[in-house]
């Protein structure tokens, strides 16, 4: 028998394969336990198949050995137990590192929610101060208005409109009088707004000789809503003059600048 | 390589030799079932059966019949091709276009420390189509010669010198 012809036949790679019949098989058996040579080249073939197959498993199945010992039962412990414990060691440990993560993830949301809460909490209050400022400023124009109502009633009032003059032909006032009390309020909604820097200043006038008494600055004009300004009034008034004057009024009326006039009737 | 006094403890209900045996084939094995079926859930649950089998039936293994590793070849390869009748591979392989052996070897850059794997990269690279076919039917799916020769549509008389030239370049590679 030359044996490079038959190694170099190819039989013994099918013999490692499997793929020869029973036959066959038989006669490779007996040659390489006659020939050591034969044999070395079957352990050969068989290492390098070995190599190949293992490269394409997609990796080492070592944790399926557990799951086959479990089916076939084992009783072995030093086999057994150990890699179990591990196991058994390994769950604690993720368990408990999930555990962990869980609570951490649970403080922070509270947290979080703890200070989206005060925050709504401040929100509530500031909202409600400025509502109670709303409320605040609405009462103090209904009584400005009732008082003015009232004012507007009384029968002992003197009405006096205040017509517009040549600076200013759109513009009328009106001034009611409560002798009485010696207040005069004025209203000035047909007056446009004063220019930057200057005043309107309102004058009662005593017509023969003409005597003009500075009743006072409408310095609020702007700001004011109502346009309504009391000032008090103690002369013998005939007549109601209002001016424009520079910031702080003037001493005496710059006739110019008379926005509107009016005389009083009774 | 294989030990027939291993062997013989397995026969003998050896736990321990069973387990070594097990470090010694399962990751080649692994790769034969892993080839026909392409699952790797699939491919342990046939894994684990080769396995139980090789513990059951281990008497019934003889030297005479062949090499020891040809011996669970042969029980896992009929194992795997068992599962491809199952509907658990039929779903599993929706998506699959199934190509030889080489194919895995391309994607896998994981290889454990008992491969030599430069070598069998470089393999790949010089192999022969022809021969990336023959060794996937012959040893890999466990065709006849006769199989493969009217698969691959080649005179049966070549298959076998055909096959040897492609199984001496691995060996080349891998220094073996």
């Amino acid at each position: 028998m030359n044996i490079e012809q038959y190694i170099s036949s190819g039989i013994l790679e099918l013999y490692v394969y499997g793929a020869l019949s029973e036959k066959e098989n038989a006669e490779v058996y007996k040659a390489l336990k006659k020939h050591p040579e034969i044999e070395e080249e079957v352990k050969e073939i068989e290492k390098s198949l070995m190599q190949l197959s293992a490269a394409t498993a997609p990796y080492n199945p070592e944790s399926v050995f557990n799951r086959i010992k479990e089916k076939l039962s084992f009783t072995d412990n030093e086999i057994d137990v150990i890699p179990i414990t591990r196991a058994r060691t390994n769950w604690t440990t993720y368990i408990g590192w999930a555990a962990s993560i869980a609570l951490l993830i649970g403080l922070f949301l509270q947290f979080n929610k703890n200070r989206e809460l005060r925050k709504q909490v401040v929100d509530a209050q500031i909202e409600q101060t400025l509502l109670e400022g709303k409320i605040n400023v609405a009462e103090e124009d209904l009584s400005k208005a009732k008082t003015l109502l009232s004012v507007l009633r009384d029968k002992d009032i003197i009405q006096i409109p205040l017509q517009a003059q040549k600076v200013a032909p759109n513009a009328y006032a009106a001034v009611y009088w409560d002798k009485e009390k010696q207040t005069a309020y004025i209203d000035v909604e047909g007056l446009p707004n004063p220019p930057k820097g200057k005043v309107y200043q309102v004058w009662s006038l005593k017509l023969d000789p003409l005597t003009p008494t500075s009743l006072g600055i409408l310095d609020t004009f702007t700001e004011d809503e109502n346009k309504i300004f009391t000032l008090t009034n103690t002369n013998e008034s005939e007549a109601f003059g209002i001016t424009l004057e520079p910031e702080g009024g003037s001493e005496s009326p710059t006739m110019e600048q008379l926005y509107t006039l009016g005389v009083v009737t009774s | 390589m294989q030990s027939n006094e291993l062997i013989l403890q397995l026969q003998q209900k050896n736990e321990k030799a069973f387990q070594r045996i097990y470090e010694m084939y399962a990751e080649n094995i692994f790769g034969v079932i892993y080839n026909i079926l392409r699952d790797e859930t699939l491919s342990e649950e046939v894994l684990q059966d080769v396995f139980v089998k090789v513990w059951n039936k281990g008497d019934s293994y003889s030297e005479k019949k062949g090499r020891f590793f040809t011996w669970i070849l042969n029980i896992a390869r009929n194992a795997a091709i068992d599962k491809t009748r199952s509907v658990a591979y039929k779903n599993s392989q929706q998506n699959q276009t199934a190509d030889y052996f080489v194919d895995i070897l391309e994607e896998k850059s994981n290889f454990s420390s008992k491969i030599d794997a430069i070598g069998i990269k470089k393999y790949i690279d010089v192999l022969e189509p022809i021969c990336k076919k023959v060794i996937d039917l012959l040893f890999f799916k466990g065709f006849t010669q006769k199989e493969a020769s009217e698969k691959l549509d080649i005179p049966l008389g070549t298959i076998k010198t055909r096959n040897r030239i492609c199984i001496d370049k691995l060996r080349e590679v891998l220094a073996v």
